[in-house]
């Protein structure tokens, strides 16, 4: 099996570490839980983020009635308007369309993206690990053979297949991102579930005659969910960052839908003359792939009682 | 050798599933590859001879098991599209983006080496959390924006390097290299933060073992005591990391060609998915397939070699 320590620093040097923090000294775990505790290094992403979702969620309906410009309408008087121009504050691009107006709807296909493909990718994961975890056996032998054999196809190769197979568009984009993240999550649930089918409450359960299936839903599965989702977090800026790859090749969503990795790849030719077509949407991709990253560690920090180092 | 001969047949089942699943994904198109190579115009005749042709109207297993001993023969098949060998064209490619994965790796192992060491050393201090800082920002860019970033700042303001072009190596090596630098540099700006971050917190681990604090008695050098005595015992972690790179790496080479215009696998395999020429695609991915499932069966045993506790526990777990 390939397991999980292969990844992970060994697990026996880590634990000793906090061990003795913990025996050691009582001031120094104190100042260690004030340390974790979430402070603006969580709270400045997660309004950046809470902002960013809201005004991709909101535009349809907020855009026209705060006078904001259809991120499709051609204005062929104002091309590539450097920022600040009247009637465009982050200025137009090369087809003269509302950059501030583009960036906005463009949030709509990472932010689908980066929640959707996770989604799909924990959720088979999710099951796949517990059999896995559960049964052991030739079941989890089977299901390590078929991950091992998965994530021998590096990602992007795969993104690419389905994009030649079934062409570009949000659905598919979501689809294939997400059966990339199946790996992952089925090992981190897979060992999750080792250990919990070993605690007493499983032994209780089954000796009370419970089906399989009911300790696994009832007994199991709400002792693992929550650390897995800790774990959902470090997959969001991965899909998004991904979809960005994609739209920037051109094989994500269609023109003229417009993405984020589409905007920096169309500006990429007007580098030299109007950096802002590129920067404006790299800086908003990267704030909020940047947010993501920041909230995540912290929130890990914190369910992982702040072990330092671990990540 | 038990444990090798365990790992073997592990590689060999994963080898077989891979080669079947890109068969299938490739041969399941939706949309005939005999009605894309016949056009239009092409009557049922003529599709059912190019089917023939290609040996499409055989059953799909036959056909993967010709197509196996044909890879195994050296015959990867012809592109769609301009009829070269398909197994010449990643030969001559493959090189190219070999040099790039291999500078980008060197730089990313560069600074990440330094780099972990010394927040190791002065963990919780202020370059452990500037350099921490430096390595979210970095990680939290795609690989393109840093490519694009490095670009603009670099070819665009200071005109110190191209920004597109690829010399070979028969023009010289300075010639050869000075195209290769932005690209590979993106690559290790992407990769170095994992590394260290790796090397750092399992060197924060070592630095708690008895024989550390025994050489610090003896009053050895901090730089001593860290590379010769700290590094190896600490590097289990980032060898392993190193081996699951090389799927990243070769994500980071294809879009990272494709901007610099480096010919290399990642450029031909792009170009053959907006051209949809199958035959070449199928290489490349089988190609990209085998080259990580060797990669990280080296590492398992390079792993092994370096822990003999692994051979131990594997062979027996």
């Amino acid at each position: 099996m390939v397991d999980l320590s292969a990844v992970q620093p060994p697990a026996g040097k880590d634990t000793a570490t906090s061990e003795s923090i913990r025996i050691g000294n009582a001031r120094a775990v104190a100042r260690h839980r004030k340390s974790i505790a979430l402070g603006l290094a969580f709270w400045l992403p997660v309004g950046w983020l809470l902002f960013v979702i809201l005004a991709s969620a909101l535009v349809p309906v907020l855009g026209p009635v705060l006078g904001l410009a259809a991120p499709n309408a051609p204005n062929f008087m104002n091309l590539r308007a450097p920022i600040g121009t009247e009637g465009h504050l982050l200025g137009t691009d090369p087809m003269g369309r509302d950059l501030l107006s583009r960036v906005v709807w463009g949030g709509r296909v990472s932010l689908t993206v980066g929640f959707a493909a996770p989604a799909i990718g924990v959720g088979i994961g999710l099951v796949l690990g517990m059999l896995a975890g559960y049964y052991r056996g030739w079941v989890d032998e089977a299901i390590g053979i078929a991950i091992d054999s998965w994530l021998a196809i590096p990602g992007l190769v795969v993104l690419l297949l389905f994009s030649v197979i079934y062409g570009g568009s949000l659905l598919m984009v979501c689809v294939s991102l997400g059966l990339l993240f199946i790996p992952s999550a089925a090992r981190i649930t897979r060992a999750a579930t080792i250990g919990a089918a070993q605690r007493d409450y499983v032994m209780a359960a089954r000796a009370m005659g419970a089906t399989d299936l009911r300790i696994l839903l009832r007994e199991i599965l709400p002792n693992i969910i929550w650390p897995l989702m800790a774990f959902v977090m470090i997959d969001i800026p991965i899909a998004i960052v991904a979809e960005g790859s994609l739209s920037f090749l051109g094989l994500s969503v269609q023109a003229p839908t417009p993405s984020w990795g589409g905007m920096i790849s169309e500006g990429r030719d007007y580098l030299e003359v109007a950096p802002h077509l590129t920067f404006v949407p790299a800086a908003v991709m990267f704030l909020t792939v940047l947010s993501f990253n920041l909230a995540g560690d912290a929130l890990r920090k914190r369910v992982s009682g702040g072990r330092q180092g671990a990540h | 050798m038990r444990y090798v001969i365990g790992r073997i047949q592990r590689l060999i089942i994963v080898l077989v599933i891979v080669t079947f699943t890109t068969f299938i994904l490739v041969n399941v198109l939706p949309g005939d590859v005999a009605y894309q190579l016949g056009g239009i115009e092409a009557s049922e005749e003529q599709i059912a001879r190019i089917r023939q042709g290609l040996g499409l109207d055989q059953p799909v297993l036959l056909r993967y098991v010709s197509w196996v001993s044909d890879l195994l023969r050296g015959d990867w098949g012809h592109s769609l599209l301009t009829g070269e060998s398909v197994w010449e064209m990643i030969a001559h490619r493959f090189p190219v983006s070999m040099q790039l994965m291999l500078m980008a790796q060197v730089m990313a192992l560069a600074v990440a080496i330094p780099a972990g060491l010394a927040t190791a050393w002065l963990a919780g201090g202020w370059l452990d959390k500037v350099v921490t800082s430096i390595g979210f920002a970095t990680v939290s860019m795609p690989t393109f924006l840093i490519a694009i970033l490095l670009i603009y700042l670099f070819s665009l303001h200071l005109g110190w390097l191209p920004a597109t072009g690829y010399e070979p190596m028969s023009e010289g090596l300075w010639a050869n290299m000075r195209p290769m630098i932005l690209p590979a540099a993106s690559l290790a700006l992407v990769e170095w933060t994992v590394l260290m971050r790796t090397l750092r917190a399992e060197m924060i681990g070592t630095l708690q073992e008895n024989y550390i604090s025994l050489a610090r008695a003896k009053g050895m050098s901090n730089l001593r005591i860290l590379f010769a005595h700290a590094l190896r015992p600490s590097s289990f972690s980032t060898v392993t990391i190193l081996g699951l790179q090389v799927a990243r790496l070769l994500s980071g080479a294809i879009i990272l060609e494709q901007i610099f215009g480096i010919p290399g696998l990642g450029r031909m395999l792009i170009h053959a998915v907006y051209t949809r020429d199958f035959i070449v695609i199928q290489g490349c991915v089988t190609f990209f397939a085998l080259v990580y499932v060797l990669m990280n069966f080296i590492v398992d045993l390079a792993y092994a070699w370096l822990d003999p506790r692994v051979r131990e526990r594997r062979a027996h777990g």
